[in-house]
């Protein structure tokens, strides 16, 4: 897969009430959960986003609840991928089981700013930054069951693939 | 070589001989628990993936607690779809408002979760039946759903943090105050990824209330799950409560842990985690004047009998400050009951409090004590991020229920030893 787009930038520890608050939580519709994607670490960000840009975090980004509304909210207002040092465990379970593409990079973080475009090629395992002489950055791999999970399109799909 | 008690769960539920950290398994669910925030989507997903009933009625929980009794429209549609899933699934674990309380306050006290066992829940303070020494953790809605659907679920092997207590807890310190302790100290992804499991010659004198309120709080600090070993205050609580058999298990002494951490329980003061993030704690000590507008006690971390009881021997006699609106959950009918029973509610009126049915609204900023802008609030709730109970611009302090009922009294952060002679005994 390869996803290219401008990127924005967040720091350590993005909870979910970040990413999405829990006053939004009396619906599951990716559309209305979209208008207000990360709008407690940024207010203004589904305003200044574009379709196919790319979130790049911190450490632990997704930490706190459990709720899948968070990487659904993400997914739904057009971001094509997040890149992060490291995630929160159960937001990284929901991205691989609902599909969306998540990457870990040690490195990305400190090379680039907001609004600064990168190319990345999960099959190549690396990150480009567009206009920069920088060479690339490598992206941890992807463990193989969470690879099987993407080509099957999520965890359901996974599931049912493996009864047949 | 030994296995972690996690590791023997796990293992013991793959049908394997042994598990090793970093191992993917498949393994069977004992129980599987949904809200009415994380069902919906569940139930949504197992209908599109062709189901037509859960794998076991009796090991689904469906518990709506969120945004009950329904603040709005939007909510009530939501726990429709879940009482109508319940009632064509014919889920034996299904309460209804007036019956239900906040779901990990309410399995255990119901036995519906059990030592030994393998939970899942979408819900991320499901790590709270470790305290019973079940393997419990948090999940996504999908993951719900696929469990609903089979019965079982991937897991990665965690690598296990031990700690161990030593000494005796002060007047004053509970649960809360050990494991904001810790949290401060390892950081909110000290933990990450991983199994911490409570040990030490001080766990034995920890009730079930602060075991409970400890393993909540472990995804704090990113950890998969939390665990106490069962010993005789777990079979005392479990002992009335169960209706099905469970297992006791225990850690090999030989048992690998990626990291060990010792602590001094008697050196811990009270805790209070400063805005915005639950690693930053200090002690009361250290907490200068802080100015508060409303004070929570309850939560499925901090709304047990056991806590309601610590406020009301703080709030008797005194009342709330006149700038400070006290609201007070007891987390389930139960807990509700007891609460009447031995006057605590008396108390709490008398106090100036308010007492809200058992919800999880005033926790995550849904109803029934959202804050505005500028607002301060002590909560014995479990997370203080940007926005958690209200307005972006609101603040959150966690604490135990002894420095939350002693703030409301002051209207501003204190421990008890503040409050002086001013109650009556």
């Amino acid at each position: 897969m390869k996803f290219k787009g401008r990127i924005w930038k967040f720091g350590d520890n993005i909870d979910t009430d970040a990413i999405i608050p829990a006053r939004y939580l009396s619906t599951s519709d990716p559309e209305i959960l979209a208008t207000h994607c990360m709008e407690d670490a940024d207010p203004d960000f589904v305003k200044k986003i574009s379709r196919d840009d790319i979130i790049v975090a911190g450490e632990n980004f997704g930490c706190g609840s459990s709720r899948e509304h968070a990487p659904i909210a993400i997914k739904a207002a057009g971001i094509s991928c997040v890149i992060a040092e490291s995630f929160a465990r159960i937001f990284y379970r929901n991205a691989f089981n609902m599909g969306l593409p998540i990457f870990e990079s040690g490195d990305l973080w400190t090379m680039i700013s907001d609004g600064q475009e990168i190319e990345v090629d999960s099959d190549e395992g690396t990150i480009m930054v567009v206009n920069s002489m920088a060479g690339p950055v490598r992206i941890n791999p992807i463990p193989p069951f969470m690879q099987e999970l993407i080509r099957a399109g999520g965890l359901m799909n996974y599931i049912s693939k493996k009864e047949t | 070589m030994g296995m972690t008690i996690t590791e023997k769960i796990l293992s013991r539920h793959a049908d394997l001989k042994e598990v090793r950290p970093g191992m993917l398994i498949n393994a069977r669910v004992d129980i599987a628990l949904g809200n009415d925030i994380t069902a919906p989507i569940a139930i949504a997903e197992f209908k599109k993936a062709g189901g037509t009933a859960v794998f076991d009625r009796d090991k689904v929980a469906l518990i709506p607690d969120h945004f009950t009794p329904n603040k709005d429209i939007h909510s009530a549609e939501q726990c429709k779809v879940v009482r109508e899933f319940a009632k064509e699934q014919r889920i034996t674990h299904y309460y209804e408002v007036g019956e239900a309380g906040i779901e990990h306050a309410f399995l255990p006290e119901q036995g519906i979760v059990l030592p030994g066992d393998l939970v899942i829940g979408a819900d991320s303070h499901t790590c709270t039946y470790g305290a019973l020494g079940a393997f419990a953790t948090g999940v996504g809605s999908t993951d719900l759903a696929a469990v609903m659907l089979k019965g079982e679920l991937w897991f990665r092997v965690p690598e296990a943090l031990k700690i161990v207590f030593h000494g005796r807890m002060r007047k004053w310190v509970s649960g809360k105050d050990l494991i904001l302790y810790i949290i401060g100290l390892i950081g909110v992804d000290g933990a990450r990824y991983k199994a911490m499991e409570f040990t030490g010659e001080a766990v034995g004198s920890l009730g079930m209330a602060d075991r409970l309120t400890i393993a909540n709080m472990v995804i704090e600090a990113g950890a998969k799950n939390g665990i106490f070993i069962p010993d005789d205050v777990t079979r005392a609580y479990v002992q009335e409560r169960a209706k099905r058999a469970c297992s006791f298990y225990t850690s090999d002494p030989d048992a690998q842990y990626a990291d060990v951490i010792e602590i001094d329980i008697s050196r811990i003061e009270p805790q209070v985690a400063f805005p915005h993030i639950p690693s930053n704690v200090r002690g009361i000590s250290r907490v200068g004047d802080v100015k508060i507008d409303q004070v929570v006690i309850g939560s499925c971390t901090n709304g047990r009998i056991e806590d309601l009881r610590i406020a009301a021997e703080i709030l008797k006699g005194r009342k709330a400050a006149p700038c400070v609106r006290l609201i007070i959950v007891p987390a389930t009918p139960e807990i509700y009951r007891m609460a009447v029973r031995e006057g605590l509610m008396e108390i709490f009126v008398d106090a100036k409090a308010v007492i809200s049915p058992p919800s999880c609204g005033a926790c995550l900023g849904g109803h029934m004590g959202v804050l505005a802008e500028g607002e301060r609030a002590v909560a014995t709730t479990n997370r203080n991020f940007v926005g958690r109970m209200g307005h972006p611009k609101s603040e959150v302090y966690l604490a135990s229920p002894a420095v939350a009922a002693s703030s409301a009294v002051l209207g501003w952060i204190v421990g008890p030893d503040k409050l002086g002679g001013g109650g009556k005994s």
